[in-house]
């Protein structure tokens, strides 16, 4: 299963100018608390930490817990002088390593 | 000379409200959407919080994959779905002369693989035909819902319409009493909608993922203690039709969000 992964920002962005970085991750998020319809544990599986990148200066971080709901949802404000690449990278149990990448153009 | 006068602004005044009541009496249908609380509109209504869009994203990509022996993609015969496919999803289920029979969207899609790609028909409820089903019935996003005006579907949506009235399971129940005769009051906390398929496939809070309206249907099954169908199945199928006819002219919401 490819893992999809959403990250929107304004379609007009200005210099100086702050807006939201809006990011969907589609991710089970299993607490390892739940059990299946034959009654077996379903095992934990969650994303833990999300970074985000512009250029080389990491502008965003957030740690996430079992209490967030499946494919989480993260907002972030963020402000630019001039255009970049944005990097947003989510790891997690198993090995979970996926990264956005968008190119931010300032009008 | 004023008494004529005030029965003349009475009668004025009482052929207006009539008007109105009149207008308004003539259709109390509402979408699931109306029944929810505003967080939950609040996902349906904005695409960059609507996860129902990671598997639009999904099916937008598959749609351009070529596949099957015939080494070709939707797109390749159909273009971009935002222009092709837009109107599909509001007149499906639709009959299909080849199997003669109606096929609904997700059929209609897995009848194209099989047919035109030459490739094996995705699984029922499986996550790419899921993902294409929304991507497809979202270019259908606010249009009236319209079945096809098609005499050969009437025997199906005959046995749709009974299945609605029919009493189900254990607990003997039909749809009609709940969602005719109950919508707006309360099963266990949560509110009963008119049950109109005006955003499938959609997102489900409880499911925590993208669903059709045959999971829903049989979810329905689950919760009256009936034998649940399995999916694909003609009185299913039926169900859907006849849903689709009790909400002509409702808009087409998908990708919704539901609790």
């Amino acid at each position: 299963m490819a893992t999809r992964a959403l990250v929107n920002v304004p379609k007009l962005l200005r210099r100086g100018e702050v807006f939201e970085v809006r990011t969907l991750l589609g991710h089970p998020m299993e607490t390892g608390f739940r059990r299946d319809s034959d009654g077996q544990m379903l095992p934990r599986e969650v994303v833990t930490r999300l970074e985000a990148w512009l250029g080389d200066e990491r502008v965003f971080a957030a740690d996430l817990h079992l209490a967030v709901a499946a494919n989480p949802y993260v907002a972030f404000p963020l402000q630019l002088q001039t255009g970049g690449t944005l990097r947003v990278r989510w790891t997690g149990d198993k090995g979970f390593d996926h990264t956005e990448t968008l190119n931010l153009i300032v009008a | 000379m004023t008494g004529v006068w005030l029965v003349g602004v009475v009668g004025v005044v009482s052929v207006v409200l009539a008007l109105q009541t009149g207008a308004a009496a003539a259709d109390d249908r509402r979408s699931g959407l109306d029944f929810m609380t505003p967080a939950t509109q609040a996902l349906q209504r904005d695409d960059g919080l609507n996860p129902a869009l990671l598997w639009v994203r999904g099916g937008e990509a598959l749609w351009s994959t070529k596949a099957g022996r015939a080494d070709k993609a939707c797109a390749d015969c159909h273009g971009a779905a935002e222009r092709s496919m837009r109107g599909v999803a509001a007149r499906h289920p639709a009959f299909d002369a080849a199997s003669e029979n109606p096929l609904t969207l997700a059929g209609r899609i897995n009848a194209c693989r099989v047919r035109h790609q030459q490739a094996p028909p995705w699984a029922a409820e499986s996550e790419p035909l899921l993902s294409v089903e929304a991507h497809v019935a979202m270019a259908s996003r606010g249009l009236p819902i319209a079945p096809p005006d098609d005499a050969r579907l009437a025997p199906f949506r005959a046995t749709g319409q009974a299945l609605f009235n029919q009493r189900l399971g254990q607990l003997d129940l039909s749809c009609a009493q709940c969602h005719d005769g109950l919508a707006g009051r309360r099963l266990g906390g949560s509110v009963i909608p008119q049950g109109h398929p005006t955003g499938y496939p959609l997102y489900r809070l409880e499911w925590q993922g993208l669903g059709s309206l045959q999971r829903r249907l049989r979810n329905c099954l689950t919760g009256v203690r009936a034998t649940v169908l399995p999916y694909g199945a003609a009185d299913l199928v039926a169900l859907e039709l006849h849903l689709m006819q009790r909400a002509t002219g409702m808009a087409v919401e998908t990708p919704a969000v539901r609790p």
